[in-house]
């Protein structure tokens, strides 16, 4: 099916994208053709509120319509909920998984429609790859959940007070989710760096990407591990 | 259309069908073989599962080893970040069973949250955050224990890949060894509410407060058993064997009812992302297609589940649906913390329920609890620790 969206870009640079998705090592066991039965969409969460099908993907890319692959690519790929429901598929395709390849590349090669769909989630990749743990309790703020009601202001009120009266004492944090040892975040920034992942953030924001380096290398020289 | 001939009415799946396991239809191989083959040739170390350990049936047959002690418990960083009384619920209740854990410092997230929600990782370093984890919990002679379902179904797609690509298995253990650490698979990956299940008789025995009154719905969570879909407890006494026993069968040893409900297979909504960024969409979901069928067909006291994401879409969500006049109010927890409660439980001391936002004091009170006391215990632990007469609570304080 022609696409007559992003005509501006070459076809081409299309079919890179494409052929990047398709060298990845999941993208053989997580296609094998697609019936049309519909199931996938009947399971996904997604397809409900969105204009969103995760069939429609799995059609695009067994048919290697690298047009309306591109498309999805940018309009589509960042609805998906990655609940992976649509693994119910009759011929054991993953569409989940084949968005989850799709997305990796879009963040690989910085498409603006991907820094978009990730504008304000930044923090948290912050988070994560800095601390090791993804949320913590003084994310908990009023003015980032107001749709979770007044039970959010409480907790960040008394937030250092109820983090004490828990007795796990690995909790015992508001920063971190859990008390995560200096070498074991080192281990994982020296994991980032060597699987590539630190790169990656630099397509997606250069400024994010320089602080962590910073951060990251400081850290490695300090403990003396080899990230390369 | 035509509805379908069968028919649930709580877990009695009323039809004459019978649900025979056929080991030709089998979607995910079991993988247990290979592991232990990979093991001999020297590719990892294969970490056992310790004794004494339970056996469980998974979807397809096979029997599944789930520890019953000497774990290392793997923590959630929603849980524990957000919802702690999830975490300390599961902790608590292995310290009132008597069992030996370990919970460690040298853990980090799977990482798992953010690579669904923003990609922003790979194939290789989502395997080498897996294996260091399991590295670090094999140092300790403790076997893993995962508190959380993404962490859980994202592991057992990570040892899939590195049983069947050698080229990544190398990669990783590449990276492990520069870590200067031992490459290791455990023999089983398994989830906190596999243990909950292995255990659901003795924490009957122990069960304090009388639940028979109380009516939960079931979320199964969608990574425990939508990913590798082999590898998850079904019971033929639960569902016929066609739903995942997780929870179910934790809340109907503990005598509570468990109803059903139609749209039991969707997700909560929480999407990853979308919880952060996108909460439109989790709202909508969550009530419309979650609580509010609940509500409609269950009409339920609680909504038990066992993953950090459910519990957190389908609690947080709810406030704003109310505002809209919507048929939600049903309070969310985990089936550790239901459990814990049932047992004799403080409600914040140990479930923490006062970080959950649907109002949760019906139920408790329903349960015998009285709320008012237990919040003014609470009050005075708090107090002790503003005025300096207590640095932290303890496990010495709630056991």
């Amino acid at each position: 099916m022609p696409s007559d969206r992003y005509t501006d870009v070459a076809l081409e640079e299309k079919q890179r994208l494409f052929n990047e998705v398709k060298a990845d090592a999941r993208y053989e066991s997580y296609l094998y053709g697609c019936y049309e039965c519909g199931i996938c969409v009947a399971a996904c969460p997604s397809a409900r509120f969105y204009d969103f099908s995760p069939r429609k993907i799995t059609q695009t890319l067994a048919r290697e319509d690298v047009e309306l692959f591109y498309e999805q690519l940018n309009d589509d790929v960042w609805n998906c909920s990655q609940c992976f429901s649509c693994n119910r598929c009759p011929r054991q395709n993953s569409p989940g998984g084949l968005i989850t390849i799709m997305r990796e590349v879009a963040v690989k090669n910085g498409l603006r429609t991907t820094k978009e769909a990730l504008a304000g989630y930044t923090r948290i990749i912050y988070k994560i790859m800095t601390t090791g743990t993804q949320v913590s309790p003084d994310m908990l703020q009023e003015d980032a959940f107001p749709d979770w009601g007044p039970q959010v202001k409480a907790v960040s009120e008394n937030l250092d007070v109820w983090r004490r009266v828990l007795p796990p004492e690995t909790l015992h944090t508001t920063g971190l989710s859990w008390q995560v040892e200096e070498r074991t975040m080192h281990e994982l920034y020296a994991i980032w760096k060597m699987t590539g992942c630190l790169d990656m953030i630099g397509e997606l924001d250069e400024g994010l990407h320089d602080i962590m380096e910073e951060i990251m290398d400081d850290a490695l020289e300090e403990s003396g591990l080899v990230a390369e | 259309m035509d509805s379908l001939d069968v028919r649930v009415n709580g877990t009695k799946v009323e039809t004459s069908r019978k649900f025979e396991r056929d080991p030709e239809t089998v979607r995910d191989e079991d993988l247990r073989e290979a592991i232990w083959e990979l093991g001999r040739e020297g590719e990892w170390i294969v970490q056992p599962v310790p004794e004494p350990y339970y056996l469980a049936p998974t979807k397809y047959g096979r029997l599944k080893k789930i520890p019953l002690e000497h774990t290392w418990h793997h923590k959630s960083c929603g849980q524990c970040g957000h919802i702690p009384g999830y975490s300390t619920s599961i902790f608590w209740l292995n310290r009132v069973l008597g069992y030996d854990y370990f919970d460690p410092r040298d853990q980090t997230s799977c990482t798992a949250w953010n690579y669904y929600a923003s990609a922003t990782s790979n194939q290789a370093a989502q395997a080498a955050v897996a294996m260091r984890n399991f590295s670090a919990a094999y140092e300790t002679g403790y076997f893993p224990l995962i508190h959380c379902g993404t962490s859980f179904g994202h592991y057992k797609e990570v040892r899939h890949e590195l049983v069947h690509d050698a080229k990544l298995r190398r990669q990783v253990r590449n990276i492990i060894e520069k870590l200067g650490r031992p490459f290791v698979m455990p023999e089983e990956i398994v989830h906190y509410s596999e243990w909950m299940y292995a255990v659901r008789e003795e924490l009957a025995t122990r069960r304090q407060l009388d639940v028979s009154g109380i009516t939960a719905t079931v979320h199964p969570a969608c990574h425990y058993y939508k990913l590798q879909t082999g590898d998850a407890i079904y019971d033929p006494e639960i569902y016929g064997g066609q739903r995942t026993a997780a929870v179910t069968g934790v809340v109907q040893a503990l005598g509570a009812n468990v109803a059903d409900y139609s749209t039991w297979y969707d997700c909560c909504g929480f999407g990853f992302r979308h919880i952060l960024v996108q909460r439109d969409f989790t709202r909508s979901f969550a009530t419309l297609r979650k609580i509010e069928v609940m509500k409609q067909e269950a009409n339920p006291d609680v909504v038990l589940t066992h993953d950090t994401g459910c519990v957190t879409s389908l609690d947080k969500s709810q406030f704003a649906a109310q505002a809209h006049g919507r048929n939600v109010g049903v309070p969310v927890m985990s089936e550790s913390q239901f459990a814990a409660l049932a047992l004799g439980a403080h409600p914040f001391r140990v479930t923490q329920l006062h970080w959950h936002s649907v109002d949760y004091r019906l139920l408790l009170e329903k349960m015998g609890i009285d709320v008012d006391k237990a919040w003014s215990e609470f009050q005075s632990d708090v107090d002790k620790v503003k005025q300096g007469e207590m640095e932290y609570l303890t496990w010495e304080h709630v056991l």
